[in-house]
Order: C-alpha cells, then structure tokens, then sequence
C-alpha cells in the first residue's frame, strides 16, 4: 500500500448528495465523496450499483439531477433550497472538467488518428499547445506506458492492453490533477490486465489523485488507500482498503467479497 | 469508323455540357448537404424539423419537375420570384435535391459514429464543433464513400433531364444524330462515354477508399 500523503484543505473532488435518474429508475440516491489530493480510491460494488455513474456525473458526462459537485473547490453543479440543479456556464463546466482525465472500458481512441496523434490532438486543439513542443511530451509519456515502438501504428493494430495504456497517455497528456477510471481492465483479456494495472500503479506512486471504478480486488487491495463499496445506488460502505478486504463490515460487502475472490 | 469520328464532335460538346452540370452540382451540393445533415441532428427541434420537411419536399417530388418548376414557375411566385437562365435554373434544381440525398448519407454516416468517440472527445476538453471537425467527420467519410459514390454515378446520369430545358448535353446532342441520320450508333457512342465517365469515378472512390483503409490495417 502507498503512504497517504497529507491531506490538503480544499478537498479535490467534493460530492454532495448526488441524485440521478434515468427515467423512472433511480440509479444514484444521495451519494456523496470527498477526495484529497493524491488519493487513490478504488469504488467497487455489483454491475448496476451505480458505480459507473456517479464517476460519469463527476466529470459532466452525465448531469445530475440534484446534489452538488465541486472540483478543487469551484462549482460544477449545485443545488438550491427548491430543488433546482444548477451547472455552472459552458465555458466554466469545460475548464474545471479538463482538471479531470478519464480512461474508459472501451478506450475510446481516435481509429483514424496514429497513436502520437491521439495523444497531441487535445492539446493542440484544446490548450492550443504548439506540435514542436507537445511531441516530445508524448513521447516521454508514451515511453513511460511503454509504447514509445508504437508511436505511428493506428490503434486497430494494438492490443487492447496496448490501447488502453496509449488511453491513459492521451488523458496525462492534457496534464489533468485528477484521473478517473471507468473500469479500465473489464474489456480485456486476463493476461492483458497487468500492464494496464502497472501503468495505474506507477501513476499511483506519482501521487496522482485517482479515483477508480474497478472489479480488480487485487488491484484495489494493495493500490488504493480507500475503498468505497457501492450497491443500488447507494454508498453501503467506505473505509481504508486494509481494513475494508480485511473485515467488510457491511453484509452486503461481505456477500459481494465472497463472490469475487 | 469514320462516321463514329464524323459525330464525335457534337458528343464532346455534349459530354462538356453533363460534366459543366456534373462537377458544378457535386461542388454545391457536397457542403449544402453536410450542412442539412447538421442540422438535421441538431438538438433544436425547430431547425432539425424544418430541414427535415424540406428532405421530405425533395425527395418526395420528381427531380425533373423541381427543374421545370424552377424555370417556368418561379419567376411568377410573388417577392421570392426570379427568372433564371437555363443552366442556373438547373443548377440551382439538382443542388437542392442532391444536397437532400447527400443530407441523408451523412447523417447516417454521423450516426454510425460511437458514442464513445464523443465522450472520449469531451472528457480531453474539445468543444462540440472541435469534436464534429477533428473526431466525427474524418471517420465519417470512411463510411459513407459506398453510397456516396453510387449517388454520385446517378448524378452522372442524371444530368440528362436538362434536356427539358433545351440544353444540349451528351444524350441530347446523341439523340438528335439519331434523329437526323436515322442510326442507333450515337447511342452506342454515348454509352460508352456514360460509361467512361462512371469508370473513371468508380476508380476514384475506390482509390479513397484504399487510402482510407490504413485505419483499420
């Protein structure tokens, strides 16, 4: 396990109560999350807990329907005493959420785009960042994931371990403070996993801030320092992860630990 | 022999007609139909209805009577009224029914585009326009080059409905031989230009899409 650096005053992700709807069905009922800096948190819990959704709302890629998000202390969403959600403006929403980066379970690279081109395109799009200077950026981070070889291949010709590590490049490339993790192994074949989750483990030892959705007990029992255990939308249970694998408290944990390990 | 040469003239005049037709009409109609096919999946209903009905008017009504309606009935619709000379008024008929085409190929062709590839797009910062010009449409193409070149071999042919409108294009020029010298090989001939003409578009899509393929290599 990694030393918990010390925690600063303004939380970086603060969640409050947040509520979510698809239709009728109520995916999220009053979850909440605070985060500080360099902590890494492995949130677990059956398919259809919520997991997934409630990193998606912390990043804009879904809205909530009430609650409150604040990133390293500004407002992405809030809440007033009527029940009205409010976003913050456009311009506003897309700045704090590029202090986030996210890798998905699907990757979602670019499939016209060469590897080195996936990782410079937001940079040089977004941040307006010359090519000169973003390359050798690229580079180093592509040989950090240990993909430098694979520099001008198109990802249909990388494995799926492959892509996703060129993923987590691309998202270090916009030099985010907080990375999210969306299941980052579930689409790959087992022998794939584990150099995906050393990319992860070093990005740990770096003192990134993390915040990952994970089936990988092993992965979230000796990397994260905190577990938060989800199940129908709900938080059942949020402790330090030695003494969450060690003793869950909560039956439902329990239930689910026992079926997974 | 010598009387394929004799008519080759007039054919070329007429295949300098259908090409003028041909290339003025993929030049306009490309972009208005991309810029349909935006608004078309925009999120404003009142936009993305309205383009809608106008796919529906296109589509709906015979081409050759949007080219006769242009040239003969517009001049005496009141305020938007005005008379165009014979090419323009065709020109103007075949860009808003192929963009109409066109519109529905690229919305199926952005469409066809994974959802991921938007979020994967958003989540690194870029802004909806961004994401359309730098993810969604250089993947778009790729997809849409079959139907895009079978719309544009119809175009070819096509252009041989301004014949109502007294131009002399290849199959006009052709069929007034045939008329004068009572022999069906001005036909044979305009065939084979047809088809010289659908051939070297045939090649050209398929160049595009052999370069387009080293994505998926």
């Amino acid at each position: 396990m990694i030393n918990n650096p010390p925690m600063m005053n303004k939380p970086m992700i603060k969640a409050e109560g947040l509520h979510k709807r698809f239709g009728h069905n109520e995916v999220l009922k009053g979850v909440s999350l605070e985060m500080g800096k360099g902590e890494v948190i492995a949130v677990i819990g059956p398919s259809g807990s919520g997991k997934s959704t409630f990193l998606r709302c912390l990043n804009h890629l879904e809205t909530i329907n009430s609650g409150r998000i604040e990133i390293e202390g500004e407002v992405l969403a809030s809440t007033d005493t009527a029940g009205h959600c409010q976003y913050a403006p456009d311009a506003d929403v897309r700045r704090i959420c590029r202090k986030m980066g996210m890798v998905f379970q699907h990757f979602n690279l670019f499939p016209h785009l060469t590897v080195l081109q996936n990782i410079i395109e937001a940079p040089i799009t977004v941040k307006g960042v010359k090519r000169e200077e973003i390359v050798p950026v690229a580079e180093e981070l592509l040989r950090k994931v240990g993909l430098l070889a694979k520099r001008d291949s198109y990802p249909a010709r990388l494995s799926g371990g492959q892509k996703q590590r060129v993923a987590i490049a691309r998202a270090l490339a916009m030099e985010p403070d907080i990375m999210l993790f969306d299941e980052p192994t579930s689409a790959l074949d087992p022998e794939l996993t584990g150099e995906v989750l050393r990319s992860m483990r070093q990005l740990a030892e770096e003192h990134m801030t993390m915040l990952v959705v994970t089936h990988e007990m092993g992965f979230a029992r000796e990397v994260a320092q905190r577990v938060i255990f989800m199940d129908h939308g709900e938080i059942v249970e949020e402790r330090p992860a030695a003494e969450f694998f060690a003793s869950p408290a909560h039956p439902r944990s329990r239930a689910f630990l026992d079926n997974m390990l | 022999m010598d009387y394929i040469f004799s008519i080759l003239g007039p054919l070329i005049t007429g295949t300098g007609v259908t090409l003028k037709m041909f290339l003025v009409t993929i030049v306009l109609a490309v972009p208005l139909g991309l810029a349909l096919a935006l608004a078309r999946i925009s999120h404003w209903p009142l936009l993305s209805g309205l383009v809608n009905a106008y796919i529906w008017l296109m589509r709906g009504t015979p081409l050759m009577l949007q080219m006769l309606f242009i040239y003969f009935a517009l001049p005496f619709v009141p305020v938007v009224g005005i008379r165009l000379p014979d090419f323009p008024a065709a020109v103007v008929a075949f860009v808003l029914n192929y963009a109409a085409y066109f519109a529905e190929i690229f919305r199926a062709g952005i469409q066809s585009i994974d959802r991921g590839q938007y979020e994967g797009a958003k989540v690194l910062g870029l802004t909806y326009a961004q994401t359309m010009r730098r993810i969604v449409l250089p993947q778009m193409v790729r997809r849409i080059l079959p139907p895009v070149s079978n719309e544009t071999i119809t175009l070819v042919k096509d252009t041989s409905l301004i014949y109502v409108l007294a131009m002399n294009d290849l199959l006009r020029a052709a069929r007034g031989i045939v008329q004068r010298d009572f022999t069906t090989t001005p036909f044979i001939v305009a065939a084979a230009f047809y088809l010289a003409m659908t051939l070297v578009l045939t090649w050209g899509f398929q160049y595009l899409e052999k370069r387009y393929d080293v994505h998926d290599q």
